[in-house]
């Protein structure tokens, strides 16, 4: 079984990056956003604060990564290998359909790390990011943040019935939040009314989540009790509605 | 012989529908058995039962001396199977597939020998995206042979495919067979179960209307045979009615259709011989296995 789920997990992430769409939003895009966004503001810490403007936005775009994979790869993922059959091929042998998808789950995963890390690396070297003030508690946050999300997108392709809703209901929520949640731009810079509705949103939270850590080295447990609730919620309507076919 | 699979009795609903009704069969060892009838019939869903995919509302079931409702899923370590309606992912490689699906099993053949085996090696590093129908089918059947299965179950493998392409795929069923596994293969295609199976099962409705082997299918037809010829001057329909196995004449303008039963293209030639200008295009036309189909179910079996 480790070995089966082993060689399903490199497959599919081979297949991952074959796929130039989603290896561009996930891995390429955070960083055009970094040069971009660092070329013109640059990130000399405001006296103020105490920390410059692209300090302040990385944690944004790595919740931005996150919400890629989630609300943009696994809904596509998981519907189109029930519309074409794929988990149903795997179903006749000994391992479960449900391997399939635990291997997809770590490719999100990987490739959301690598898409960070890079934008980490970047950041240092091109502009002098601050590095996390909590950097240990900072992993365990991720994966609760992704897991949170992923399984947002898991119940869009549990509940839609074909690929094309799973995917269109997947960036019809993505957009929206991406830039009502302080990933496009900080929340700090949003008016009172659009902070409101900000509040109601998964991917603010992460947001909140990963910004606490890295700024300040504090949890935000809010933002974690939203996050635990969104996986719990979500991931129990995600395994309610599940078909394989 | 030793029975690979036996069914008693099987029953599946979905709701007030029953899906298989009563159904019961064995499959010998090494035999290519047949189960044979329109979309809609029953036939996924008897070999849905029979790798423990569904569970079923009555009956038995007994694969290679297990029950595949109670096995878990060691039994599919011992089947190899290709599914109607299932598919890789577009931009899996042809070798990556047979690679990954031999890392599925706790034993496996050699990955680049098969693929060499099933002729396949000039397309190993070809996308299952961009592989013809043809291809496709010869993957899936190496991928239903990577774990060296003593049974192997085809359901619906020539779907969709030109008829050069039906008879390449019928070469390697036969291949699989000639292995020493024993065939399980679900088709709606009457030349397919004609040509391939040692036995066939007749579904419809959930309920098996024969089983036998198809030339005994086509023998028990009450008309078993078909003699046609365009009439010659001076023919009239006396002339034949009282030769041996002649059931019914009809002539529509010159053309005549004898059938009946025994060799009755003989029977048939033998009287026409007495005319001054006998037919030159006497020939018999057999019965297939799709007329075996429509005599049994009342319909014709392609959509």
């Amino acid at each position: 079984m480790g070995k089966a789920l082993g060689a399903l997990t490199l497959v599919e992430l081979k297949l991952f990056f074959r796929n130039p769409r989603a290896a561009f939003f996930v891995i390429a895009f955070p960083l055009l956003m970094l040069f971009v966004f660092g070329s013109i503001f640059g990130n000399r810490p405001s006296p103020g604060l105490g920390v410059g403007a692209m300090d302040m936005s990385v944690p944004g775009y790595i919740g931005m990564i996150v919400g890629t994979t989630g609300l943009m790869g696994v809904p596509g993922w998981i519907s189109t290998y029930r519309e074409q059959g794929i988990f149903r091929r795997f179903a006749v042998t000994p391992v479960r359909p449900s391997a399939v998808l635990l291997a997809q789950g770590a490719v999100g995963l990987i490739t959301s790390l690598i898409g960070v890390l890079l934008l980490i690396v970047a950041g240092r070297i091109a502009f002098h990011l601050k590095m996390p003030a909590a950097p240990v508690a900072l992993l365990p946050a991720f994966f609760l943040a992704s897991a949170g999300i992923m399984s947002l997108g898991a119940m869009i392709a549990a509940v839609a019935r074909t690929a094309r809703t799973a995917q269109a209901v997947g960036m019809a929520i993505y957009f929206p939040m991406l830039f009502l949640s302080g990933s496009a731009f900080p929340r700090a810079m949003m008016p009172e009314g659009v902070k409101r509705i900000s509040n109601f949103l998964p991917l603010s939270h992460v947001n909140e989540l990963l910004s606490g850590l890295w700024l300040e080295g504090v949890w935000r447990p809010a933002s974690v009790a939203v996050l635990a609730g969104v996986l719990a919620l979500a991931g129990a309507i995600a395994v309610r509605n599940f078909r394989w076919e | 012989m030793e029975s690979v699979v036996r069914l008693k009795g099987l029953t599946k609903r979905y709701g007030d529908l029953v899906a298989v009704d009563d159904v019961s069969f064995d499959v010998k060892q090494a035999e290519i058995f047949g189960i044979i009838g329109p979309n809609g019939a029953g036939k996924t869903s008897v070999v849905e039962c029979l790798l423990g995919l569904r569970s079923r509302d009555a009956g038995s079931i007994t694969v290679l001396g297990e029950d595949p409702a109670l096995g878990g899923r060691s039994l599919l370590t011992r089947i190899g199977v290709q599914l109607q309606a299932a598919a890789l992912q577009d931009r899996l490689r042809v070798r990556e597939a047979v690679r990954l699906f031999a890392a599925l099993y706790p034993k496996a053949e050699e990955p680049d020998r098969l693929i060499a085996e099933w002729g396949l090696s000039d397309k190993a590093n070809t996308a299952f995206g961009d592989l013809s129908g043809g291809q496709r089918q010869r993957l899936f059947i190496t991928l239903a042979l990577v774990n060296r299965p003593e049974l192997v179950v085809l359901d619906e493998l020539t779907t969709g495919l030109d008829p050069q392409a039906r008879r390449a795929t019928w070469e390697l069923v036969r291949a699989v067979r000639d292995r020493g596994a024993t065939v399980v293969l679900v088709t709606h295609f009457m030349d397919e179960a004609e040509v391939l199976c040692d036995r066939v099962a007749v579904i419809d409705h959930g309920k098996i209307r024969a089983l036998d082997t198809p030339r005994a299918l086509m023998h028990a037809q009450q008309a078993s045979a078909r003699v046609l010829f365009t009439a010659p001057a001076g023919f009239s329909a006396q002339l034949i009615a009282g030769a041996p196995g002649v059931e019914t004449i009809e002539q529509t303008g010159s053309q005549v259709s004898v059938t009946g039963h025994g060799p009755l293209l003989v029977h048939v030639a033998a009287r026409l011989v007495a005319l001054p200008d006998p037919p030159m295009d006497l020939r018999a036309e057999r019965v297939t296995l799709e007329d075996v189909f429509l005599q049994l179910t009342g319909r014709q079996v392609r959509d």
